[in-house]
């Protein structure tokens, strides 16, 4: 009997891509680019975060004649970006074939108090986190992979680097609790009993977690592998820095090589420009995207 | 799984990891990604050259198709060693993989249940190639020529060792070959991504 479409064949797919890098993409062209420097799947959408912070207004999933052309143009597996709580963004997306979908806080939200039930869908889902507690309740919804929020577009690796911390740091208390602390544990982090009973149990996440918002530089690339995540999304960092190509090119190399200090300096030399970056505290507060999510 | 069949994995990324290897295992990920840098890191002959001493390498997935010598009209970095024709994406895009089980007489007379992920299929195979395991329909998906042993779909996601059993024993009857050669078997996952 063949079963099409499994728990297994979704997970599986994201640990396919451990250890690798993916590449947001708004053309054919640099998603060309992307696949050349060795990107292991790309994200297709209109504007990077960068842009969309800059030029405002509602952002939302990308016109699905892009994302088809981005579909023809590399072998590469292509995720794409649906609002939360969009499931008909979702289910386009689905009918358009990607590979993966994101229910990105980088879009504009579509539903303020509940996600897309993603069991329904046949394509898998990834979904940013900032604590253990959101990053299970996303599991328990049914993304089959995660990704840290960070903060999109900024070139900040900060927001990043806090929420990975928060996630690895609670997966290592979790751990050391007694069962009989388990429940309370759930409650306290508003997260399903199974999947922190899961987590104690195994030490780690269910599933997949990569990093995502603000990684502009190889280092930030293999700093965010030190601390534990499986791979790392690239946003704006490489098509709004000044040599994409090169820059992409060593991203990946970093984040294979992230714990060899030679081989990150030798990466890391003579790439270009980085993108501008943004300081934190200097973003109005309704801009902040990683507060999206609930 | 490495583990629990009693070989001692460690991750290869250089060629000096590579040298210290009994066995070989390429797994999934991006066949295109893990050519790039098998090509920087300046891995693609070290790898030829360890077949050519009759080290046993499984790739699985992506791993297959870097060590098929034919993949039709895709241009890309491969190891090129096993006589096989690999078609990549095979079976379509991700909402196509698929699970299913699928007879392989060498693993015994249980069938094994096999994960394929935007997996590639073995179209045509060359006269030393054994063939191990096809779907239902005759599509080849377990390959074996010598040392080299290839699969389209991922044994370490469902938890029964058998195919992990059956290339360590490939690895053992290697190292005997080799004179005297001590029996611990260090068997890597190659490049970024590593089996569980």
């Amino acid at each position: 009997m063949v079963t099409m479409s499994t728990e297994l064949t979704k997970k599986g797919l994201a640990q396919q891509l451990k250890g690798g890098v993916i590449m947001d993409v708004i053309n054919a062209e640099q998603a060309r680019i992307a696949e050349d420097a060795g990107a292991v799947a790309v994200m297709a959408l209109e504007r990077v975060p960068a842009d969309i912070r800059a030029q405002g207004g509602v952002a939302r999933m990308s016109d699905p004649a892009l994302i088809e052309e981005i579909i023809r143009s590399v072998t590469i597996p292509v995720m794409a970006k649906a609002r939360i709580g969009h499931f008909v963004e979702a289910q386009i997306l689905e009918a358009l074939g990607v590979d993966y979908i994101d229910e990105s806080e980088v879009l504009t939200p579509a539903d303020e108090r509940y996600h897309i039930n993603k069991h329904e869908f046949k394509v898998p889902f990834v979904c940013g986190c900032k604590d253990l507690g959101e990053a299970l309740r996303r599991v328990g919804e049914g993304a089959s992979m995660l990704r840290t929020k960070g903060e999109a577009g900024t070139g900040n690796v900060v927001e990043a680097v806090r929420h990975a911390r928060s996630v690895y740091g609670e997966v290592r208390r979790l751990q050391n609790l007694p069962q009989e602390e388990w429940m309370s544990y759930a409650k306290d982090i508003q997260a399903p009993y199974e999947l922190v009973a899961e987590v104690a149990r195994t030490g780690s996440l269910p599933v997949v977690n990569f990093a995502a918002g603000g990684v502009a530089t190889p280092a930030d690339a293999a700093l965010m592998m030190q601390l534990g995540v499986d791979g790392v999304f690239v946003g704006s960092g490489i098509f709004k820095s000044g040599n994409p190509s090169t820059r992409a090119k060593a991203i990946v190399e970093a984040t294979t090589h992230y714990q060899d200090a030679h081989i990150l300096a030798r990466v890391s030399s003579g790439i270009g420009e980085p993108m501008v970056g943004i300081e934190i505290n200097t973003i109005p507060r309704e801009q902040v995207m990683a507060v999206r999510g609930w | 799984m490495l583990r629990e069949v009693g070989a001692e994995p460690v991750e290869v990324r250089t060629a000096r990891q590579l040298a210290e290897v009994d066995g070989l295992i390429m797994p999934g990920g991006e066949s295109t990604a893990i050519g790039k840098l098998l090509v920087s890191y300046e891995l693609l002959e070290p790898l030829k050259a360890l077949i050519e001493q009759g080290r046993p390498v499984w790739g699985t997935c992506a791993g297959m198709i870097l060590l098929a010598k034919d993949i039709g009209p895709h241009r890309q970095p491969l190891v090129g060693a096993m006589d096989v024709r690999v078609r990549r994406n095979a079976f379509g895009r991700q909402l196509d993989s698929f699970e299913t089980d699928i007879p392989v007489p060498q693993m015994g007379e249980e069938p094994v249940h096999a994960v394929f992920i935007r997996a590639p299929l073995v179209e045509d195979v060359g006269p030393d190639v054994e063939v191990l395991g096809k779907l239902e329909d005759g599509t080849i998906v377990a390959v074996r020529q010598g040392n080299l042993l290839g699969t389209s779909f991922h044994p370490e996601l469902t938890g029964d060792p058998r195919f992990h059993l059956y290339f360590l024993e490939m690895v053992r009857n290697a190292d005997m070959q080799r004179d005297n050669a001590p029996p611990a078997e260090r068997l890597p996952a190659t490049t970024s991504a590593s089996l569980s």
